[in-house]
């Protein structure tokens, strides 16, 4: 019998070895494989996202854990059916034009990967025009702009307004984050939600998509 | 080692509402206390003033020189706001930054000619920040080489090869070491600065990463920082690396600073 409990100890480790041992031991005993990602893999990053959230362990140890899910991932993704693969609420996630930082972009993808959605992760320095195209082919839910420069903080706005002005008006969510990024601006600008850091964005996207 | 005060930034939350309320008062002290404590310039940024960037620049510019005798770091990526903030500036100016972004680069380049102003140059272009020595190298040196041409010769620049935090990557801290070595070795007149911070971001006890890693850069060849004087210990390591490295005379600063209390930490 699969024990999720130790699936998702060994990732709140980032023991990668053994979470990917487990989770092929878990498959292996015909355990569906959505069931193993649910129980093993998003619990341990709730986990893990908690405790980021109370200062109780830093980023590189959310890295290795974020590792750790991934090579389960890498065991589970392909035996997903496709209607499930589709269940997922797809999170699509990009740092605003004219800013080269990613760490934050990628915490918060990591999260939101390791609370179920699927993540679509356009990079760095992408103009409006490119998030409204990955809109049109991915159809996310939820769609997240970062930004660390206040100097950048501006291009969001645009990247909303792009949105806004697109067949997509009202059916995608905007949440926006990044060290100069606070409620007031979410507001200014008009974007659907806020979140200070990577963990509270997870909750934030739940709220957006009615799952909290 | 040309110490820039950082403090003058409002996207920290008192300097930030200091701004918004007009403390004068409180802003000046802050650049007191900064000099007080060993800053050779002091770096002004009020990027999270948006829409009204360039008559809050220039108006911190004035009433920080009214209070203390040192050049500003002029900390914007706007040409107007730096425009503005230069001809209310007393002396000569630095300004932060450019780099070989061509927007960027476009923009800063006419404020830089036919002055005498220095200026932070960060190692990065439109394809983004290094990943290795090698990529570091060439960018520093397309900027000390392009700037050339253009008649800023290398004593003005102070090239940034970016910081980036050991917390997410750990092969960060080296690269930046070796990197700096090797700009100097092939430019020996260039200065080095960097934002000693970053290095520690998403770490426990950053502070101590901080000045472990100030120490290290400065032996590295890097002689400027832009960072926090009002940290005494990290001063404190600073005079101490100094005298170790020989670029204080009989120590005598750093008995100084004994003097001072400031070695006490």
């Amino acid at each position: 019998m699969a024990d999720f409990t130790k699936i998702s100890q060994a990732l709140i480790k980032g023991d990668a070895k053994t979470v990917k041992e487990l989770t092929e031991k878990a498959v292996a005993e015909g355990i569906a494989p959505g069931t193993v990602i649910q129980e093993g893999l998003i619990s341990g990053m709730s986990v893990i996202a908690e405790r980021f959230k109370k200062n109780e362990i830093y980023v590189p140890e959310v890295l290795i854990a974020a590792r750790a899910m991934h090579t389960g991932l890498g065991v589970l993704k392909p035996l997903l059916t496709e209607s499930e693969t589709e269940a997922a609420e797809v999170f699509l996630i990009g740092t605003v034009k004219g800013d080269l930082h990613d760490i934050g972009k990628n915490l918060v993808a990591m999260m939101m990967e390791g609370a179920g959605f699927r993540v679509v992760d356009l990079g760095v320095d992408v103009p409006a025009e490119k998030f409204v195209d990955a809109i049109r082919e991915h159809k996310p839910s939820i769609v997240g702009l970062s930004a660390l420069l206040t100097t950048t903080m501006v291009a969001m706005k645009d990247t909303l307004e792009a949105i806004k002005a697109s067949e997509f008006k009202d059916k995608v969510k905007v949440m926006i984050g990044g060290a100069p990024v606070t409620q007031n601006y979410a507001d200014e600008i008009g974007a659907d939600g806020y979140a200070p850091d990577a963990s509270t964005a997870v909750d934030v996207a739940k709220q957006l998509v009615g799952v909290a | 080692m040309l110490i820039i005060g950082e403090l003058i930034n409002t996207s920290r939350k008192k300097i930030g509402e200091a701004v918004q309320a007009g403390d004068i008062q409180y802003l000046q002290q802050v650049a007191k206390d900064q000099v007080e404590a060993g800053a050779h310039v002091l770096d002004v940024n009020c990027g999270t003033i948006i829409g009204k960037e360039p008559e809050t620049l220039e108006w911190l510019v004035k009433l920080v020189q009214e209070v203390v005798d040192v050049p500003l770091c002029l900390d914007s990526p706007d040409p107007v706001a730096l425009e503005r903030a230069l001809q209310a500036h007393k002396g000569t100016a630095m300004i932060n930054s450019i780099s070989l972004e061509k927007e960027r680069y476009e923009a800063i380049l006419p404020l830089l000619k036919g002055t005498d102003c220095s200026v932070v140059a960060l190692c990065m272009d439109d394809k983004g920040m290094p990943e290795n020595v090698e990529q570091g190298v060439e960018l520093a040196s397309r900027l000390v080489d392009g700037l050339g041409e253009e008649g800023v010769d290398p004593d003005r620049i102070y090239l940034d090869p970016l910081v980036r935090s050991v917390g997410t990557g750990p092969h960060y801290g080296i690269m930046f070491l070796e990197t700096v070595k090797a700009i100097k070795e092939k430019y020996p007149t260039v200065h080095i600065t960097c934002g000693l911070s970053n290095i520690s971001f998403g770490l426990p006890q950053r502070r101590l990463l901080n000045r472990t890693f100030l120490v290290m850069a400065m032996a590295a060849g890097m002689d400027s920082a832009i960072m926090d004087p009002l940290d005494k210990v990290i001063m404190a390591h600073l005079y101490a690396a100094r005298a170790v490295l020989g670029q204080d005379e009989f120590c005598a600063d750093y008995i100084t600073a004994q003097r001072e209390g400031k070695l006490e930490v």
